[in-house]
C-alpha cells in the first residue's frame, strides 16, 4: 500500500476537524486564563474597596482614578521584588510548592461552564475532577510549609493540610445531594437539570447542603473566619511566611483563583449557573435578553462579595474549634442531607 | 513496642517557637519563647527588656520637673495618665495642694486617656483574634480623642500636659464643647463595637474560659486594674485612694465573675461608659479658678512674677565694686561670654558691650563685689562706675534677687523634704506607682516605677500554659500590656 492510500479524504477531513477543535480549545484557554488572571488582579481591588468601605475608609485611592491601577502597581512591585530564598530551605521543594498550588487552582478553570457551551473541557466527571485537583492544592501548601524550614510556615502548613482535607469531605458530601437530584457529575448537565427542575435553583431544595457548602468553601480557601493557616496574629503569614516576590504572588494568585472556583462551583451547583429560574423569567420576561455569562458573573461576584463581607465582620476560629465544626457539625449534617435527599428522590 | 524502641533511638522534645520580639501580635517588642506540643502550650518564657531606656535611672539625674516628659515615653498609649500619676506622686512628696480647676481638668484628660487606651486595646485585641473591622472603628474614635488632645496641648501622643502642681494651660471653651459632643456620641459607638463582637459566637468561643485566673490567685500575682477586676476583685485606686477629682464624681467599678478573657473584655467595655460619665460630670462641675498651685517654694513661678522689670537685659547692668573685689577670678571663669577682664588679685572689670546680663558672676561672687545697677548699654563706663559705689535702688535689688532665685530654681530644683514616698494612681492598665526616695535635693535619690505592664507580662505563662497557640494571642491581648512601660 502506498502512502497516498492511507491519507484518505476522510482522514484529512478528520484531522482538520481535530485541528480546529484544538484551536478552539486553545483560544478558550487563552480567554479564560487572561480573564482569570485579570479577575484576580481586580478581585483584590474589589476586596480592598469593599472591605475599605465597610471599615469606614476608602481603600486604594492613589494609583489611577479611584485607585483603579493599584492591582497593576502591586503586580509590578511583586514582579520586581527580590526573590529571597532562606539559606536552610529545601530548594527544589521550595521552588515547586507555589507552582503546584497555582497550577492546582488554575486547572479547575477548565471544567467550569461559564455559559451555555463555553467550557474548555466538558468532561463527564467535572465535579469529581474539581475535588481531585483541589485536593492537589494541599500539596503546594504542605510542601511550602515544610520546605521553608521555618516553624511558623511549618505549623501553618500542617494546619492547612488538616483543615483542607477535613473540609473537603464536608464539601464533597454536601454536593452529593446535588448529584442525586441532577443525576450527573457533568457541571453543564447539572445546570441544565436545575433549569428544568421546579425550583429553578438547587439552593432551595438543597438549602442545608448549600449552607454546608458555603461554610466549607470558606474554609477550603483559607479565608476568615477559617484563615488559620495564615493567621497573621499567630503565625505571621502561615505557610508562605518565607516567600517573597513572585513566588508569593503565585500563592496569592492561586488563592484568589481558588476563591473564584469555589464561587463558580456554588453558582453552578446551587444557584443555577448561567440560567435564571423560570419563575423569575415569567414575572420579568425582559430579562431573557441578558446573556448567560452576565448571570454567571453576577452570581459569582455576589458569592465573592459574601466572602469579603464575612472577612470584614467576624473574628477567627481557633484550630481545635475549626476541626470540631468540620467533623462534628458539618459532616453529620451533610450526611443527613444525603440520606433525606435520597429518600425523597426514591419516594417521588 | 515499636514506639518504645523508637523513643530509645530518637529524642523527642517540644517544638520551640520564638514569638517576638518582631511579631505582629506581641504588642511591641515582647518576646515569648513557646514550647509547644502539637498546638498545646507546654511552657511560656517571656523575655522583656528590648525597650529598656533606663527611665528610672534617668530620673535620678533630672529635677522633679524635668523627669516629667520621660513618663510620656513609658506607656505611650496613655501618656496622659502616666503624667498624672507622676505629678500626683511628686505633689504628695512636696506636700502641695492642686487647685480645684486643675484637679477637674486632670480628671477629664485622665479619663480621656483611659478611653483612648481601651480603644487601642480593643482594636488590637480584636484584630489579634481576627475581627478586623473593630480595629478601624476603634481607631476612628481614638483619632477623635487625639485631636482633642491636640486642641489643649498641641501634642497627640506624648502630651506632657499635666504639670507638677496643676496643668500646663487652661482648657479652651471650644475644647470643652467638642469633648461634650464626643461624650454624647461615644456611647453609641461603643454599642457599635459590641454589635460586631459582643455576642458573636466566634468571639465568645475564643474568649470564654481562656486565661482563667481566680480572684485570690490574681491578687497574689499582683494583677491590678481591669485585669484584676475581671476576676471579681473590686479594687480601684480611684475609689479606694482617690486623687484628683475622683472623690467628687459618681462612678461604678465594673467587675467580672469568671476571671477569663471575656470577663476582662466586658470590664473594659463597661469602663468605657464609666469614663464617659466621669468626663461629663467633670465638664458640668468644672469650677473656675487658677490652674497651678500657689506654692512659690516648689513651683516655678511665671517669669513676670519673678521679674517685675519687662526687659531686664536692657535695663540692668552688672558692675564690679572695685573696693570689694578681691580679684579671685571666680566670676571670670563663670562668665559665659568672657566679658570680665582683670589680673589675679586685682579688681576685675566687666566689658558692658560683651555682657549678656546672665547673672552668673553675680551668683558666683563670694564677696558680694558684684552689683546690679539700673541702666543698660546707654550708660557710659564712668556713669556705671559711679553707680557701682552708690547705694542701689530697692526694686533693682529685688529684681536681681528674683532672677537669681529663678536661675537657682531651674538649675538645682526646689528644696524637697527628705524621706520616701509611694503614690499609686489608677492608669488604664492597672496600678501605676511612683516610689521616690528624696535626699532633700532637687532631684530624686531614687525613682522607681511600679509598672502594671511589667507585672502583667509576668502572668502570661500562668494564663497561657495548657491552652493552644492561638490563645496566647488572646492572653497577650487580655492583659493589655505596653512594652514601653514594661521595660521602661
Amino acid at each position: 500500500m502506498s502512502v497516498t492510500n492511507i491519507i484518505t479524504p476522510d482522514l484529512i477531513h478528520a484531522s482538520v476537524d481535530f485541528g480546529l477543535k484544538v484551536l478552539i480549545i486553545i483560544i478558550k484557554i487563552a480567554v479564560v486564563l487572561a480573564v482569570g488572571l485579570l479577575h484576580v488582579a481586580y478581585a483584590t481591588y474589589f476586596e480592598r474597596k469593599v472591605i475599605g468601605h465597610m471599615q469606614v475608609r476608602l481603600g486604594p485611592m492613589r494609583v489611577g482614578p479611584h485607585g483603579l491601577l493599584q492591582p497593576i502597581a502591586d503586580g509590578v512591585k511583586l514582579f520586581f521584588k527580590e526573590d529571597v530564598i532562606p539559606a536552610q530551605a529545601d530548594k527544589v521543594a521550595f521552588f515547586l510548592a507555589p507552582v503546584i498550588f497555582m497550577a492546582a487552582s488554575m486547572v479547575n478553570l477548565s471544567v467550569i461552564p461559564f455559559t451555555s457551551g463555553f467550557v474548555i473541557a466538558n468532561v463527564n466527571i467535572g465535579l469529581l475532577f474539581i475535588f481531585a485537583i483541589a485536593g492537589m492544592g494541599v500539596y503546594g501548601i504542605f510542601i511550602s510549609g515544610w520546605a521553608s524550614n521555618s516553624k511558623y510556615a511549618f505549623i501553618g502548613g500542617l494546619r492547612s493540610a488538616a483543615q483542607v482535607i477535613s473540609y473537603e469531605i464536608a464539601m464533597g458530601l454536601s454536593l452529593v445531594g446535588v448529584m442525586i437530584l441532577s443525576g450527573s457529575l457533568n457541571l453543564t448537565d447539572i445546570v441544565k437539570a436545575q433549569q428544568a427542575s421546579i425550583f429553578g435553583v438547587y439552593a432551595i431544595p438543597q438549602i442545608v447542603a448549600f449552607v454546608v457548602f458555603t461554610i466549607a468553601a470558606v474554609a477550603e480557601t483559607n479565608r476568615t473566619p477559617f484563615d488559620l493557616p495564615e493567621a497573621e496574629s499567630e503565625l505571621v503569614a502561615g505557610y508562605f511566611t518565607e516567600y517573597s516576590g513572585f513566588r508569593f504572588a503565585l500563592f496569592f494568585l492561586g488563592e484568589y483563583i481558588a476563591m473564584f472556583i469555589m464561587a463558580s462551583l456554588a453558582t453552578v451547583c446551587f444557584l443555577g449557573g448561567w440560567t435564571m429560574p423560570w419563575y423569575i423569567l415569567k414575572v420579568l420576561p425582559f430579562l431573557k435578553i441578558v446573556p448567560g455569562i452576565v448571570w454567571f458573573l453576577v452570581k459569582v461576584y455576589a458569592f465573592i462579595f459574601f466572602y469579603y463581607w464575612i472577612r470584614a465582620t467576624v473574628p477567627r476560629y481557633r484550630y481545635d474549634q475549626l476541626m470540631g465544626i468540620g467533623w462534628k457539625i458539618l459532616i453529620p449534617i451533610a450526611l443527613a442531607n444525603i440520606v433525606v435527599t435520597a429518600l425523597i428522590k426514591l419516594l417521588l | 513496642m515499636i514506639q518504645k524502641e523508637a523513643e530509645k533511638i530518637f529524642e523527642t522534645r517540644e517544638l520551640n517557637v520564638n514569638m517576638g520580639p518582631q511579631h505582629p501580635a506581641t504588642h511591641g517588642v515582647l518576646r515569648l519563647v513557646l514550647d509547644i506540643d502539637g498546638e498545646t502550650i507546654v511552657k511560656v518564657t517571656p523575655h522583656v527588656g528590648y525597650l529598656h531606656r533606663g527611665i528610672e535611672k534617668l530620673g535620678e539625674s533630672l529635677s522633679y520637673f524635668q523627669a516629667l516628659p520621660l513618663t510620656d515615653r513609658m506607656d505611650y498609649v496613655s501618656a496622659m495618665s502616666n503624667n498624672i500619676g507622676y505629678c500626683v506622686a511628686v505633689e504628695k512628696l512636696f506636700g502641695i495642694e492642686v487647685p480645684e480647676r486643675a484637679k477637674y481638668i486632670r480628671t477629664i484628660v485622665g479619663e480621656m486617656s483611659r478611653i483612648a487606651n481601651h480603644l487601642l486595646w480593643l482594636a488590637t485585641h480584636a484584630l489579634d483574634i481576627g475581627a478586623m473591622t473593630v480595629f478601624l472603628y476603634c481607631f476612628r474614635e481614638r483619632e477623635w480623642i487625639l485631636d482633642l488632645y491636640e486642641m489643649i496641648c498641641g501634642a497627640r501622643l506624648t502630651v506632657t500636659y499635666p504639670r507638677v502642681g496643676g496643668v500646663r494651660n487652661d482648657v479652651p471653651q471650644e475644647f470643652l464643647d467638642s469633648l461634650w459632643k464626643f461624650t454624647e456620641e461615644f456611647p453609641s459607638r461603643v454599642l457599635e463595637y459590641e454589635t460586631l463582637i459582643d455576642q458573636n459566637r466566634i468571639w465568645l468561643e475564643r474568649t470564654k474560659g481562656i486565661g482563667v485566673i481566680s480572684a485570690e490567685e490574681a491578687v497574689n500575682w499582683g494583677m491590678t486594674g481591669p485585669t484584676l477586676r475581671g476576676s471579681g476583685v473590686p479594687y480601684d485606686i480611684r475609689k479606694h485612694m482617690p486623687y484628683d477629682a475622683y472623690d467628687k464624681v459618681e462612678f461604678d467599678v465594673p467587675i467580672g465573675t469568671e476571671g477569663d478573657t471575656y470577663d476582662r473584655y466586658r470590664c473594659r467595655m463597661l469602663e468605657f461608659r464609666q469614663s464617659n460619665n466621669i468626663i461629663r460630670q467633670c465638664i458640668e462641675k468644672l469650677p473656675p479658678g487658677p490652674i497651678m498651685a500657689d506654692a512659690p517654694k516648689f513651683m516655678l513661678q511665671p517669669k513676670d512674677k519673678m521679674m517685675p522689670i519687662t526687659h531686664p537685659t536692657e535695663a540692668l547692668a552688672y558692675v564690679i565694686e572695685e573696693k570689694v573685689c578681691k580679684g579671685c577670678g571666680m566670676c571670670l571663669r563663670a562668665c559665659p561670654a568672657a566679658a570680665i577682664f582683670g589680673e589675679k588679685k586685682k579688681p576685675h572689670t566687666i566689658k558692658q558691650e560683651m555682657c549678656l546680663r546672665c547673672g552668673n558672676c553675680f551668683v558666683t561672687c563670694k564677696f558680694k563685689a558684684l552689683k546690679v545697677v539700673p541702666g543698660g548699654k546707654a550708660m557710659t563706663e564712668e556713669q556705671l562706675k559711679e553707680l557701682a559705689s552708690a547705694p542701689v535702688p530697692e526694686e533693682i535689688t529685688k529684681a536681681a534677687e528674683y532672677m537669681v532665685r529663678h536661675f537657682e530654681f531651674v538649675k538645682k530644683g526646689p528644696k524637697v523634704p527628705e524621706g520616701e514616698i509611694y503614690v499609686a494612681t489608677e492608669v488604664p492598665k492597672g496600678e501605676l506607682g511612683f516610689y521616690f526616695v528624696s535626699d532633700g535635693s532637687g532631684k530624686p535619690y531614687r525613682m522607681r516605677v511600679r509598672a502594671p505592664s511589667f507585672i502583667h507580662a509576668g502572668c502570661i505563662p500562668r494564663l497561657a500554659v495548657g491552652h493552644l497557640v492561638a490563645d496566647v494571642i488572646a492572653v497577650i491581648g487580655t492583659i493589655d500590656i505596653v512594652l514601653g512601660e514594661c521595660d521602661r
